[in-house]
């Protein structure tokens, strides 16, 4: 006779729900530098430990140590503090925004800045960015104008997508960042194609993708991955793992026996996993895959392990479904409080120095804030011309468009 | 000229167009080496390179999404979707994306994008080879949709779509591949050899999106169709002796509202004939255009001839497919009244 237990199914929960003192014991964090640095032509089958360990730079001490240290100077550490300082200042600017009711939505991308930054200060501007929707650290690291953020967020005038889209979902072909989809997943197997295009055309420049933990679980991150296997596209392929998919937690996404960055190990692909509240990790490792695939050695996964300090948007409420003080549990501490520590253990900055760079951002938000908000929001009624609203469904507007503009009184 | 079928055509304006602009790019699953399972890739390959033409997994979401990528880039790909059956999994990045990007970007960014697929029926291919989804492509705003009728308008519209700076879904009627396939099934198979729209011109042309052709003149009943129902048609005022004028649309949209126009409001009477299905379907859009624009000329009410709101059923295909007798008897009840 066979023994035939009784079956039954298994729904994933995380370790910590409302009321819990926050719990981290189960995740495995490595000392900062215990890892070597593959040379970037490295068989991506021998590297799939990567894959399942975390890539860290900075010591509890703020020191950085061992084989991946990018070795960055000091300007260009300071610079990488501050587009996280602003960044964490925009959102908190565009959040108090929000509450008062002067646009409609928002997400902050706070306790994940050196996701974003670092991604973008260690690949070239002539990148392309296929962003998420909390890339913002990323447009803001390449200088976009903060004022065309916020204007786009207040869907005024200005706007430079013309009052189109929800705010965050900006798009800056001047910055070589591609248009913010709400549909998740979408860009980044569209990266891949870039990248193809790229090869194709013997350019160059690589493409750069963002996709959140949750989103992981749709098919175009797979085809992602496919294509850019098959293909061999020069394409760095990033996992946000921020622990959470608005109330659904990683295991949802993926189970809980294996990690995102092993997703790349049955494609043949690099998954290396990191850091994700460590920008020298970060950089370092963004540098390492943009190295390989500009060498034309295809594509990378890396997984960023940190946390969503936040709630998922501004109509999100995370005390409903995790611990309130999760955040400050978070093992892998604050990206940008590692840096600053970082800084002052090498003698490049001082708590005063960060506290006028910090005033500093706070008053440059402040005056771009009410700049913007001279220029007009939606409930002040400033919006672009109303017969802008049928343009560009096609380079031209086509005749039933025209009779429909007429029909509009535009 | 050449004497060419509707493959052939095809084939050759993606070997113009691949001869012409460096940034045209063809895939698509066994488009590569082996020419496509409809051949319409043949020799392309070999022609014009390795990295020009290629094999794709399959994976139609994938297609498009890497096609909207080199759009983004700057290049103007031509994916193939083996049929049109298959395209679903491709549909959020055709409506969400391809459709939207140069609207929700401002204009910021474009996909000249050229989505060629085979569909419609008649070749006993069941329910996942013979459907026709040309309105859940009409219904999505920023996409363009064209149906060649014949050889000469197939490779003029495949170049005009391939030069368009939107997203094109270029559905090619699978049934007129090898011939002008009028509906009835019994027959034997006219090749498009004896067909006078079969002498394409060689070398660079274009059909422009958005004309219509009138393929008969008549002045009983104005008829609109596309694809394989052009020639359905023509058996069908050939068969009765209707003086019917026959409209071959070429592009859904943009569509050419004034041919249409013109012509309702000379005879009066208007049928619309379509292989996909009825409800919710391309006719219904042209019978409230038709209404709209020509209420005062109409003699009688739209007729819809169409194929049944069914699946594709594969032992029933003629019982399904909407042949001539189907529209001669829409266009008695047009005249009827």
């Amino acid at each position: 006779m066979r023994n035939r237990g009784t079956l039954s199914l298994h729904i994933p929960e995380p370790h910590n729900r409302p009321g819990d003192a926050p719990d981290f014991s189960n995740i495995l964090i490595p000392p900062a530098g215990a890892l070597e640095r593959p040379p970037i032509d490295a068989n991506a089958r021998a590297l799939s430990p990567y894959a399942y360990t975390l890539i860290r730079v900075l010591d509890a001490e703020g020191r950085a140590v061992g084989a991946w240290n990018p070795h960055l100077e000091p300007q260009a550490l300071i610079k990488g503090l501050h587009d996280m300082m602003l960044t964490r200042a925009f959102d908190e600017r565009m959040y108090r925004v929000q509450r008062q009711g002067k646009i409609s939505f928002y997400v902050k991308s706070t306790g994940e800045e050196a996701v974003s930054v670092a991604a973008a200060h260690a690949v070239e501007a002539s990148d392309m960015c296929f962003p998420a929707y909390r890339q913002q650290g990323f447009l803001i690291a390449r200088g976009y104008p903060l004022i065309d953020m916020m204007c786009q967020c207040f869907s005024n005038v200005r706007d430079p997508i013309k009052g189109r889209q929800l705010p965050v979902m900006y798009s800056a072909s001047s910055h070589n960042f591609f248009t913010v989809s709400g549909n998740l997943g979408t860009q980044f197997p569209q990266a891949v194609g870039w990248a193809m295009a790229s090869a194709y055309k013997n350019d160059d420049r690589i493409a750069v993708s963002f996709i959140g933990d949750g989103t992981t679980a749709e098919g175009d991150f797979h085809h992602a991955l496919n294509f850019a296997a098959v293909y061999r596209a020069p394409v760095v392929l990033n996992v946000v793992n921020n622990q959470w998919a608005i109330s659904s937690f990683n295991g949802i996404a993926c189970g809980e026996e294996a990690t995102f960055a092993a997703r790349a190990i049955g494609y043949g692909l690099p998954g290396l996993r990191v850091d994700g509240n460590d920008f020298l990790a970060v950089y370092a490792a963004e540098q390492w895959a943009a190295e390989r695939a500009r060498a034309n050695l295809g594509a990378t996964l890396i997984e960023h392990y940190t946390y969503r300090a936040e709630a998922h948007s501004t109509s999100d409420d995370p005390s409903r479904y995790r611990p309130t003080d999760e955040w400050q549990a978070w093992p892998l501490g604050d990206p940008v409080a590692r840096l600053k520590q970082h800084l002052i253990h090498i003698g490049a900055w001082s708590e005063a120095e960060h506290q006028a760079l910090s005033d500093e951002i706070a008053t440059l938000t402040r005056e771009t804030q009410r700049e913007a908000e001279t220029i007009g929001t939606l409930a002040t009624g400033s919006r672009p011309a109303k017969a802008t609203m049928f343009e560009d469904v096609y380079e031209e507007i086509p005749w039933h468009l025209q009779a429909q503009m007429k029909e509009a009184g535009v | 000229m050449t004497a060419m079928n509707m493959i052939q055509a095809l084939n050759s304006a993606l070997d113009v167009m691949l001869a012409k602009d460096p940034n045209v790019l063809v895939f698509g699953q066994d488009v590569g080496y082996f020419g496509g399972v409809f051949r319409a890739t043949e020799g392309l390959q070999k022609k014009h390179g390795m990295t020009r033409c290629f094999d794709a997994p399959i994976a139609e979401s994938g297609l498009v999404a890497v096609g909207i990528g080199m759009s983004v880039y700057g290049l103007r790909p031509v994916v193939e979707i083996q049929f049109a059956d298959y395209i679903y999994p491709a549909y959020d990045q055709i409506v969400s994306e391809a459709a939207r990007i140069r609207y929700r970007s401002g204009g910021d960014f474009h996909v000249p994008l050229t989505i060629r697929t085979p569909y419609g029926g008649g070749i006993y291919g069941g329910q996942t080879h013979s459907q026709s989804p040309e309105a859940l492509f009409t219904h999505v705003t920023g996409l363009k949709t064209v149906v060649p009728s014949n050889p000469r308008d197939a490779k003029g519209l495949l170049i005009s779509a391939i030069e368009d700076n939107d997203p094109v879904i270029f559905l090619e009627p699978k049934r007129l591949y090898s011939g002008p396939f009028d509906g009835y099934h019994d027959r034997p198979v006219q090749p498009w050899s004896k067909h006078g729209l079969s002498e394409v011109p060689d070398g660079y042309y274009s059909v422009p999106l958005g004309e219509a052709a009138v393929v008969r003149e008549g002045s009983a009943v104005t008829v609109l169709c596309y694809g394989t129902m052009v020639h359905v048609a023509l058996a069908a005022a050939e068969a009765t002796g209707i003086d019917a004028e026959i409209i071959d649309l070429r592009t859904l949209i943009p569509l050419d509202i004034k041919a249409i126009v013109r012509s309702v409001q000379k005879t009066g009477r208007c049928v619309v004939a379509h292989e996909a299905t009825q409800t919710s379907g391309y006719g219904a859009e042209l019978s409230a255009l038709v209404q709209e624009h020509c209420f005062y000329h109409l003699e009688a009410p739209v007729q819809r001839v169409t194929g049944w709101d069914t699946p594709y059923p594969h032992a029933f295909e003629w019982d399904y497919f909407p042949g001539p007798d189907r529209v001669a008897e829409g266009m008695r009840r047009a005249l009827a009244s």
